[in-house]
């Protein structure tokens, strides 16, 4: 299995991708409960491998702003993640965080929706580590706010470099209200196989 | 009742007057307008990598700048556009994160891609008639083939119309 093509990611490998996206998500939200220090309730997560044309649609339109945190993946597996947060979601967590109301990103309030994308994909990131016994780091975060459409492109170019659809899993986090968030993650080609080797889906 | 044509990401299509043709939320990747000015045959296409060759999978020829760019031109030349009459415009390209760390392959991939669009246009000898391309956010684009007009829509910018 030298040769994965991400187009005939099916069954097995993909029930293995599937898992991976809840146990993720799953210590996500403990890491959120305990920044927020408050209860944490997650929906369990859709992971769906969608066609470019697809992706917009999934996150309620191209044109949905949306605050997107990525990170360099480094390590065992090489690649990218990135956490995407509806503007509003994304004014409610940082607004909780620094338990003030919160209209615009200030630049106070971009640093603290990086630390909670660094955090939330670190312990996702975490949860993969101790599943597959990979070494995995991660870079400083980077933040955008933007069109869903724009943001999406960076890791779908990632994407378009190895297949022509990207693994989507989406998460609602809830407390008293609803948080909808998206995870991304992308390795590259030979961290796929890396990956899935790990897990013990291929055997040499 | 003039309708207007919706282009997905890595995707291209035609567009005749007095339709029009618009692609949403264009990050990095490119969109690229051409229209024949005298029979109005018009056409979109929204690119994401620079060169299908540097790819091993490369079925999807709308993905890349030079297959997609020479796709769409031959499409509209099946539906009437000659190749002398032809004139583009282009938007998107831009570098959406700052990436401080460099190990990414991402970095100025929309530079890249706009880059290898113009290289291509000029193969084809396509004049490049205007252009909004760069910087560090996300642009929806609208083509009008009657007129010409590319209209460009960013967050928290005026509508500007090339």
């Amino acid at each position: 299995m030298a040769d994965l093509d991400l187009n005939n990611v099916e069954g097995v490998y993909y029930d293995v991708l599937k898992e991976i996206g809840n146990i993720g998500a799953g210590n996500a939200a403990t890491a959120l409960a305990s920044m927020l220090s408050q209860k944490v309730d997650m929906k369990v997560p859709r992971v769906e491998l969608l066609d470019f044309k697809e992706l917009g649609e999934a996150m309620g339109g191209e044109e949905q702003i949306m605050a997107g945190i990525y990170l360099r993946i480094e390590g065992d597996l090489q690649g990218s993640i990135m956490f995407l947060l509806e503007e509003k979601s994304a004014y409610t967590l940082v607004g909780k965080l620094m338990c003030t109301q919160v209209t615009e990103l200030d630049e106070m309030a971009q640093s603290a929706l990086k630390e909670i994308g660094n955090i939330i994909t670190g312990s996702y990131l975490n949860s993969l580590s101790t599943l597959t016994n990979l070494t995995i780091s991660e870079s400083v975060p980077d933040l955008a706010v933007d069109m869903a459409g724009a943001i999406l492109s960076v890791p779908a170019i990632e994407f378009g470099m190895v297949g022509d659809k990207m693994l989507l899993i989406q998460t609602a986090f809830t407390d008293d209200e609803e948080i909808n968030g998206f995870f991304i993650l992308v390795p590259d080609l030979p961290s796929y196989s890396k990956l899935l080797r790990a897990l013990g889906v291929i055997t040499d | 009742m003039a309708e207007m044509i919706k282009v997905g990401m890595a995707d291209l299509k035609l567009c005749i007057s007095p339709d029009s043709i618009t692609t949403l939320g264009l990050g990095s990747c490119v969109g690229v307008a051409i229209r024949d000015t005298g029979n109005k045959v018009g056409g979109l296409a929204h690119v994401m990598l620079p060169d299908s060759t540097e790819i091993k999978n490369n079925s999807n020829i709308a993905k890349f700048a030079d297959t997609g760019v020479e796709e769409l031109v031959r499409q509209m030349e099946k539906a009437g556009a000659r190749r002398n009459m032809m004139v583009a415009k282009i938007a998107g390209g831009a570098q959406m994160f700052s990436f401080q760390n460099s190990s990414s392959p991402l970095v100025r991939v929309g530079d890249r891609n706009v880059a290898a669009v113009k290289k291509k246009l000029q193969e084809l000898k396509i004049p490049v008639k205007a252009e909004d391309t760069g910087l560090n956010y996300g642009r929806t684009v609208e083509f009008y083939p009657e007129t010409g007009d590319f209209v460009i829509k960013a967050v928290g910018k005026p509508v500007s119309k090339i």
